[in-house]
């Protein structure tokens, strides 16, 4: 079975785990992007937590600049904010290291990408997390209140629980996002799957067969994630009366 | 947005933006500027012919997938499901390379593709472009229109069907239009973001606003002033589909109860 598929398809030997095969690569660069995604996914939930808490029971001010950031980060391509975000950040860091008297770093890829993403995620979790925030009857949030219950416990015992329902859709949306706008950093020069992929793809001129299987490794990650975030929605709806669970 | 837009934190916050801008047209570069200003102008108008192109035509093939999946048979409504399901699984940078390097590197092995009237334009990038975006764009529309055909209420159907409308001119007439009509907010938003893709296109060399961003950075060596210029350009972009979208909507009558 496996050798007549091979015998149809020969460039699926490239395919391989140990060279001349350049599946060890591959699986590097799915693992680079998983970690990136996963990481500025938790920044962005961060920031977004911080934001959507800013943008409900902050100052005007303050409201006014959250609703400036997400509004700027919604309207320009995620491409140009990683390359302005990459730069800036970059330049910024070793402006301060210089001016303490450090010597300047290079800052490393992981690093730069999970921060320019998490800054990308942060706008957009604000929005989800304000929605899911306001969904919180009103009534329990008072109650909480009116028993006195400082505003740390009531965020994490009254209105975290409760709007995690209303939010895990919209962040399961998000995580997708995240791992897809990992593959912009391939144009930073970072080494995550698309641009291994389009390497091994360039070095063998097997360029079909690679972008396929990179195709096909997304998609796994998208399924896999779709599958977790309905069992999680499942989780955070228990003791809803009216829920599937 | 009762106590009015002027409030005077609003004003001291308006007023510093407006230092900051002066700042910067003062303290950075513009000096590129005039040299690149009629190459910046082919690549704006090439980003919203872009954009136009895919999605029009990426609407015209949502319409079908959504309608598939909403009312189609499942010989139908399964492949139209797995098309949307796999355009939003995967980055559309890799989808771009995919048909970009892939497809094109696969045409040429074939002489007959190669003596078609069709070849001049295969072997430009543009095609591909358009192609990978009108394909992200269906994608994206055709999960929204299928929503949006489920949401027409089903009396609206059966008073047309009790009339003795034909098929085919309820879709016309009852249920495409109402189901356009639910989605349009939707497709504002999905317009933004198919803005917000249009420089990826820039990876497979076609010259959009993005490309010519890219080219000053390389020749001049300034890094930060066309950045900041291409932000406020797709910023611009953006506040024009909003506000085509907001006069659409209005155009549309709203539901009568």
């Amino acid at each position: 079975m496996l050798e007549a598929l091979l015998d149809a398809f020969p460039t699926l030997a490239l395919l391989a785990w140990e060279p001349p095969g350049w599946g060890a690569n591959l699986a590097r660069g799915l693992v680079n992007s998983v970690q990136i995604a996963l990481g500025a996914f938790a920044l962005g939930l961060v920031i977004g937590t911080a934001g959507a808490y800013g943008k409900l029971y902050g100052g005007p001010v303050t409201r006014d600049l959250l609703a400036v950031y997400t509004t700027v980060v919604r309207a320009v391509p995620e491409l140009v904010l990683i390359l302005i975000l990459y730069f800036a950040v970059t330049d910024l860091v070793n402006q301060a290291l210089v001016s303490f008297g450090y010597a300047r770093v290079q800052i490393s890829g992981v690093a730069a990408g999970i921060a320019v993403l998490g800054v990308v995620q942060g706008a957009y979790s604000t929005e989800v997390l304000r929605g899911a925030i306001l969904a919180v009857p009103s009534g329990q949030i008072e109650a909480a209140r009116a028993m006195g219950m400082p505003p740390v416990t009531l965020a994490r015992r009254i209105t975290f629980p409760l709007m995690l329902a209303n939010a895990v859709p919209g962040l399961a949306n998000l995580w997708l996002i995240a791992t897809k706008d990992t593959a912009l950093l391939a144009i930073v020069g970072f080494a995550e799957l698309t641009l291994q992929t389009r390497q091994a793809a360039a070095s063998t001129k097997a360029f079909l067969t690679f972008f396929l299987a990179a195709g096909l490794l997304y998609l796994l990650v998208t399924l896999i994630s779709t599958f977790l975030f309905a069992r999680a929605e499942k989780w955070a709806r228990r003791g809803q009366r009216g829920g599937q669970a | 947005m009762s106590r009015g837009f002027w409030q005077p934190h609003r004003i001291v916050l308006i007023g510093l933006a407006v230092l900051l801008a002066l700042w910067c047209g003062w303290a950075l570069r513009w000096d590129w500027l005039p040299r690149y200003l009629p190459l910046m102008a082919e690549g704006i108008w090439r980003t919203i012919w872009l954009l136009a192109v895919t999605v029009t035509l990426g609407f015209l093939l949502a319409i079908p997938l959504g309608l598939a999946q909403a009312a189609g048979p499942w010989y139908l409504a399964a492949p139209a499901r797995s098309f949307c399901t796999v355009v939003r699984g995967t980055p559309l940078l890799l989808q771009l390379w995919l048909l970009y390097y892939g497809l094109g590197s696969l045409f040429p092995q074939y002489p007959w593709i190669r003596e078609s009237e069709l070849w001049p334009y295969l072997r430009q990038a543009w095609p591909y472009a358009v192609l990978a975006l009108t394909i992200s764009f269906a994608g994206y529309e055709g999960e929204v229109m299928r929503g949006a055909f489920k949401g027409v209420p089903s009396g609206q159907l059966e008073a047309a069907r009790a009339m003795g409308m034909p098929r085919f001119t309820i879709l016309r007439r009852i249920w495409l239009p109402q189901a356009i009509q639910r989605a349009l907010p939707t497709l504002g938003g999905e317009t933004v973001l198919q803005l917000k893709a249009t420089p990826l296109v820039a990876t497979i060399t076609v010259i959009d606003i993005y490309s010519v961003a890219s080219r000053v950075r390389q020749d001049t060596f300034i890094v930060y002033e066309p950045l900041l210029l291409l932000a406020l350009v797709y910023m611009a972009i953006t506040g024009i589909i909003v506000l085509v979208f907001r006069a659409l909507e209005a155009r549309v009558p709203s539901r009568v109860a």
